[in-house]
């Protein structure tokens, strides 16, 4: 008996399951995702979890929640919820205050009783006492419905009640006016293994999109139209997947074997565990028995002739500084990934943050310059790992790519390329018993040339002691000290004249221009576009290339007057221009919660200053 | 089995000498460093092993002992402290045809790189590692180590140790090694035989050299090196042979009831029928550790190869996993992993 709900158009809506640790929330969100996209939503997710793997039951500590944002144009993981699930108390007393006023709350009345609203921290039910008065609440026996709903099937009672978050699942199928049947085939996929399993669980999708359908509430259907996206083939992807994929293509297109030397961190283990699947391409993954040992080993690799990677978070590339000065001064390439989390220390291990900047430009003993680039969104890792590997190969140096927890855990929209259109290549390779070889012979670039142990007639010798420029013999000379450092420094900088400009969106003839870097593109991007929409004169630069800077970066600050930095961070990203360019003033906007920028708050916070 | 078994390296087709692998920098250890007779010795062997001079590459950490890579011309690469076993670790898993040497101190591996010797010992990489054992640190003027023995005073000790040493045998037993030789750098002879052994071993060789420091700890091995003392204090192990030692080759070792016994030929009615014959095969490292242990005065220290097992090495599972991958993966390239799973065209 479908009551007559109305449908409602809308651009974009944010969906947040939230439950206990281990209710199956990361699943129900993950598969949503996939339905928004066979429907031909764009989207981007994001995972909220604990540190803790299975945290007391029932506490706020212990929930775990995954939000999509899915619609026409979706540029974030988004900011405030249209939707929540709650499969307890504990999540809703998480998660209220990232819903907004009006949003449909879903909430298992089962998991309801005096242990666990106190365990929330809630002395009175807050489905009863009216503070819910200005969302829609729909009360669900989500448990009880879903476990009966499997009754018919010969499985445990556990297996039974687990099949809850499909019976969630199947609610938002509803309430998001999704194909039923849509549904019904992401769960065969993805219990292709266990057919009792995909049957328990489409009857609790199909209980629970029946029990919405009833709902006697003055329900509103949310219908979000198809994606704007150019034509071609897509797919979902995190960006720690891309991270690894990127890699394993730039592997690929130099002809380099890829090596990993690395350790598990969060929130950086995935690359890790990525490239441990891939082995058919080669792929030589080292877990090595420190973070000290992963860069270690890579350098090993990378004089030996292997495109070399290490990956990790802020607390390993502190502990990676000294070898990173090694691989600065032996002029090897070597791909660093730091999936930047909150620190100092081990801080906020599972929270995201940009503050490791300082430490990426300038975190190592004497002058080490080598190259910095930051990648925007979890599809975009793909590219900035590509274009880290590429520029680290062709110019000898280590590079540090900085991503960060939110895009590496998070995913969205991938169109998929061939690798036939990744530009080339092309390693200084020295060819064998090249008569002028020597180990530090540069090019018009300043770049040494790679010569790989087993090549006949390149014997040599590099290590940490400097160098005498061209011939390679250790040397304290002081000119020649001086020499080197200022040739390590002018190679990074050539790098610019190989990178892409630096561009801006929005309009460009505005007085005021908003900064930003790596991470918090989606964010800051879709605030100027809003203003813009609005009608405000403002415009945007988001840097990906942070050492060494576009060449045009002086040219498009001098145009506005005024500059405002947005950061995850107290201003890393703000001094850093103040000290390449000192004859702009900047203003700055940081946050340094762990949590992303929201657009309301930059949109707020741009219009204040404009 | 024999070098020739060892299909994955290049061998010279010409002879090599000497000569191939003298390089042209000035050698800067101190006259009388235990570290000369080291080198002269592998600008021995490396010829004798026969592969291609370009197929050989030397990594090292920091320290005296560390200098080593640009004294031999290989391909070389002088690291950082602490790290040559793992900066050689990604060398060998990047090239496993390469044949892979470490030169690394007492402060390099069994202080500030413990971790990474432990750990490449375990996974049995195929390398060999020539631990100079000075048990002093060298470069920095003087400072104890963790192979010093306790109640050694040095600069950093004046009253004497207070701390137990690290025998790097136990280390390479307890790290399930499955190569440990010990030579003295008094002998060059044995030292050779001793590195032509370790190369032709599978897996993770650690040759521990006793150096002497002739500036900071002379004579710290004189126990076992001087004239008068090293005959009752040496025992040579040679594979199948009876343990038999002593100046006038009249003492031996048993397996008594609590461990290895030193017992003499002709008392007793002891005949060399009853020595412990060494079997440095023996996959159980039960009696290897017995003989790592073993110290003067009370026993002779072991020298030669103590334990040369044979177990499936690193280097070559990793190339399996891969090629097993390749067979049987429907991922051949980029491309076919871009397009794997869950797509669609829009």
């Amino acid at each position: 008996m479908a009551k007559n709900h109305k449908v409602l158009d809308v651009e974009s809506i944010v969906v947040k399951f939230a439950g206990d640790s281990g209710d199956g929330m990361q699943l129900a969100g993950t598969m949503f995702a996939d339905i928004s996209a066979l429907t031909g939503n764009n989207l981007s997710t994001f995972p909220y979890y604990p540190a803790e793997i299975r945290p007391p039951h029932n506490t706020v500590a212990g929930v775990s929640g995954f939000q999509v944002n899915k619609g026409k144009s979706v540029n974030t993981s988004g900011d405030q919820c249209d939707i929540l699930v709650c499969m307890n108390p504990a999540s809703l007393a998480a998660h209220l205050k990232f819903t907004k006023k009006g949003a449909t709350i879903i909430i298992d009345t089962d998991s309801i009783n005096p242990r666990s609203l106190e365990k929330a921290g809630y002395s009175v039910n807050p489905i009863d006492d009216g503070s819910l008065s200005s969302y829609t609440v729909i009360k669900a026996p989500m448990t009880s419905i879903a476990k009966d709903s499997c009754s018919h099937l010969e499985i445990d009672n556990k297996s039974a009640e687990r099949t809850k978050n499909m019976f969630a699942l199947g609610m938002v199928t509803y309430i998001c006016d999704y194909d039923i049947e849509k549904s019904f085939y992401v769960i065969n996929k993805k219990f292709k293994a266990k057919p009792t399993l995909a049957l328990a669980n489409k009857a609790a999708l199909k209980a629970g999109y029946i029990f919405a359908e009833s709902s006697e509430l003055q329900l509103s259907r949310i219908h979000t139209p198809k994606a704007d996206l150019e034509k071609g083939k897509y797919r979902i992807i995190t960006g720690n997947e891309a991270t690894a994929w990127g890699l394993l293509a730039a592997s690929e297109k130099s002809g380099r074997k890829i090596f990993l030397g690395s350790y598990p961190i969060t929130p950086a283990t995935e690359i890790l565990m990525e490239l441990a699947k891939h082995k058919s391409l080669g792929a030589r993954v080292f877990q090595a028995e420190d973070e000290i040992g992963g860069i270690c080993s890579a350098i090993g690799a990378s004089f030996a002739g292997a495109m070399a990677c290490t990956t990790t978070s802020g607390p390993g590339l502190s502990l990676k500084t000294e070898a990173l000065g090694l691989a600065v001064i032996t002029e090897l390439p070597l791909i660093v990934v730091n999936v930047q989390r909150a620190g100092p220390s081990t801080g906020m291990p599972t929270k995201s943050e940009q503050t490791d900047l300082y430490m990426a430009l300038f975190g190592r003993n004497g002058e080490a310059p080598l190259l910095v680039f930051a990648a925007s969104s979890p599809a975009d890792c793909f590219y900035k790992a590509y274009e880290a590997a590429k520029y680290s190969m062709e110019h000898m140096t280590p590079v540090i790519l900085l991503t960060d927890g939110q895009m590496g855990q998070g995913s969205e929209i991938f169109r998929i390329p061939k690798m036939s259109e990744l530009p080339p290549i092309n390693p200084p390779i020295v060819a064998a018993n090249d008569e002028n070889f020597k180990p530090y012979v540069r090019n018009e670039d300043l770049v040494r040339g790679w010569a790989i142990p087993g090549t006949e007639g390149l014997r040599h010798r590099i290590g940490g002691l400097e160098k005498t420029n061209g011939a390679g013999i250790v040397s304290t000379d002081p000119h020649n000290h001086e020499q080197m450092i200022a040739l390590r420094a002018e190679k990074v900088e050539k790098v610019a004249e190989h990178l892409p400009k630096q561009t801006i969106s929005g309009d460009e003839k505005a007085d005021t221009l908003v900064v930003s870097w790596g991470g918090t593109y989606g964010e800051v991007f879709s605030a100027v576009k809003e203003l813009c929409a609005e009608g405000k004169k403002i415009a945007h630069a988001h840097f990906n290339y942070i050492c060494p800077m576009p060449k045009n970066t002086a040219e498009i600050l001098s145009k506005f007057k005024k500059i405002v930095v947005c950061e995850l961070n107290s201003g890393q990203f703000a001094n850093y221009l103040r000290m390449k360019h000192p004859e702009n003033t900047y203003l700055q906007y940081n946050k340094m919660q762990g949590l992303p920028f929201t657009i309301q708050e930059l949109k707020e916070h741009l219009t204040k200053i404009m | 089995m024999s070098f020739e078994d060892n299909y994955t390296i290049d061998r010279s087709e010409v002879p090599l000498t000497k000569e191939d692998f003298v390089s042209d920098q000035m050698v800067k250890w101190c006259p009388g460093c235990g570290a000369h007779a080291i080198l002269n010795s592998i600008e021995k062997v490396f010829p004798a092993i026969g592969y291609k001079k370009e197929n050989f590459c030397i990594v090292s950490g920091i320290g005296c002992s560390s200098r080593f890579p640009y004294y031999v011309n290989t391909f070389g690469f002088h690291g950082i402290h602490g790290r040559a076993n793992v900066i050689a670790t990604g060398v060998k898993i990047a090239n496993p045809h390469l044949s892979v040497w470490i030169a690394t101190g007492d402060g390099d591996s069994m202080a500030i790189g413990g971790n990474h010797f432990i750990h490449i010992i375990r996974r049995n990489l195929d390398v060999n590692i020539m631990l100079f054992n000075n048990q002093i640190y060298g470069l920095t003027k003087g400072q104890y180590s963790p192979t010093s023995p306790m109640g050694a005073k040095t600069k950093t000790s004046p009253q004497g140790t207070i701390e137990q040493p690290f025998n790097p045998g136990e280390l390479v037993m307890g790290a399930q090694g499955t190569f440990f030789a010990r030579t003295i750098d008094t002998n060059p002879k044995h030292m050779t035989e001793v590195m032509f052994e370790a190369a032709r071993h599978d897996g993770t060789s650690l040759v521990e050299i006793m150096q002497n420091c002739i500036i900071f700890n002379d004579d710290a091995h004189k126990m076992i090196t001087s004239r008068e003392l090293k005959d009752d204090h040496q025992l040579m192990l040679e594979h199948g042979k009876p343990m038999i030692f002593g100046k006038n080759n009249d003492k031996g070792i048993v397996l008594g009831r609590m461990g290895l016994e030193v017992v003499s030929l002709g008392k007793n009615g002891i005949t060399e029928k009853d020595i412990l014959v060494h079997d440095m095969h023996q996959k159980d490292p039960g009696i290897h550790l017995m003989l790592a242990k073993l110290k003067p005065p009370v026993y002779p220290i072991a020298l030669g190869v103590i334990r040369a097992a044979s177990f499936p090495t690193y280097d070559d599972l990793v190339v399996e996993q891969i090629e097993y991958a390749k067979e049987n993966s429907n991922i051949k390239c980029v491309d076919d992993l871009l397009n794997s799973g869950d797509t669609w065209e829009f």
